[in-house]
């Protein structure tokens, strides 16, 4: 029977992969879905805690982080598109001076 | 507990997978996959709700919203600089002082997380997965922070359209000033 350490520990490996794709990636997007891989481990710790404790609040946590994930996502690929209009590039890097 | 391993290995393999991948596009549907088999975790936790959630609002609302910008782009691949020949994880320097950062990052969790004693195998009673007391919650205690999400959602709503709208002129109205 996986335990609650078993959930949290696949957690934990789902958000250092994250981690890792936003440090090591340079594509604006790529990084976003990083984003969105840590975002969802956090939602599994949160659901499996909320089953350790037999509460409901760990899934309604989870509905608040996956508003707040939508959100993200659409100003964060407003944001994108309106970058690669002026530089013709998804490279991080490129984007480096505030104003141009 | 296989089919614990058997989602857990697959969320794993398909996030690996996103993060090594070249074209934006594989990676988008990869973590279809990934959220895929999270839902199924979600299941196994007794919480149906956030199961069909995961499924309904992140691969079906978010990543194709995801998808839409990678085709609207068209830029699906990465090495357009000249330092971009190699690999992410095969570059030399900085950006391999982010892997070995992350990887530190993933064994201090396994550390810290292992090394609690007295694990008491599986959950003991029950878990909630009724919608009707999600709900009930959601409008009564949680009531609040669930009409600030609508704020929320007005907020981002209003950004991305005004960031991403095209001027008259030709600019963005990102830029007023110029």
């Amino acid at each position: 029977v996986p335990t609650l350490n078993d959930y949290l520990i696949l957690s934990a490996i789902l958000f250092a992969i994250g981690s890792a794709g936003v440090l090591v990636r340079r594509n604006i997007i790529t990084i976003l879905l990083s984003v969105e891989i840590m975002l969802n481990a956090v939602n599994l710790s949160f659901v499996a805690f909320g089953r350790a404790f037999g509460t409901a609040d760990g899934q309604i946590i989870v509905f608040f982080v996956m508003t707040v994930a939508a959100a993200e996502a659409a100003v964060g690929l407003a944001i994108v598109i309106g970058l690669f209009r002026h530089r013709e590039s998804l490279n991080p890097a490129t984007f480096t001076s505030l104003k141009w | 507990m296989t089919l614990f391993y058997l989602f857990g290995a697959v969320a794993v393999i398909a996030s690996l997978l996103v993060i090594s991948q070249r074209n934006p596009i594989h990676s988008v549907l990869l973590l279809i996959a990934s959220f895929g088999a999270l839902s199924g975790l979600y299941v196994l936790l007794e919480a149906p709700f956030v199961a069909v959630t995961q499924i309904i609002v992140y691969a079906g609302a978010i990543m194709v919203l995801f998808l839409f910008v990678v085709m609207l782009l068209n830029a699906p691949h990465e090495e357009t600089e000249h330092d971009e020949r190699l690999h992410a994880f095969r570059r030399p320097g900085p950006l391999r002082f982010g892997a070995v950062l992350a990887v530190a990052l993933g064994v201090e969790l396994w550390w810290a997380l292992t090394r609690s004693g007295g694990d008491t195998g599986g959950f003991s009673g029950p878990g909630v997965s009724s919608v009707r007391l999600i709900g009930k919650s959601l409008f009564t205690e949680y009531a609040f922070p669930f009409e600030v999400t609508s704020i929320l959602i007005l907020v981002a709503m209003v950004g991305a359209v005004v960031l991403a709208k095209r001027d008259p002129q030709g600019g963005t109205s990102a830029r007023p000033g110029a």
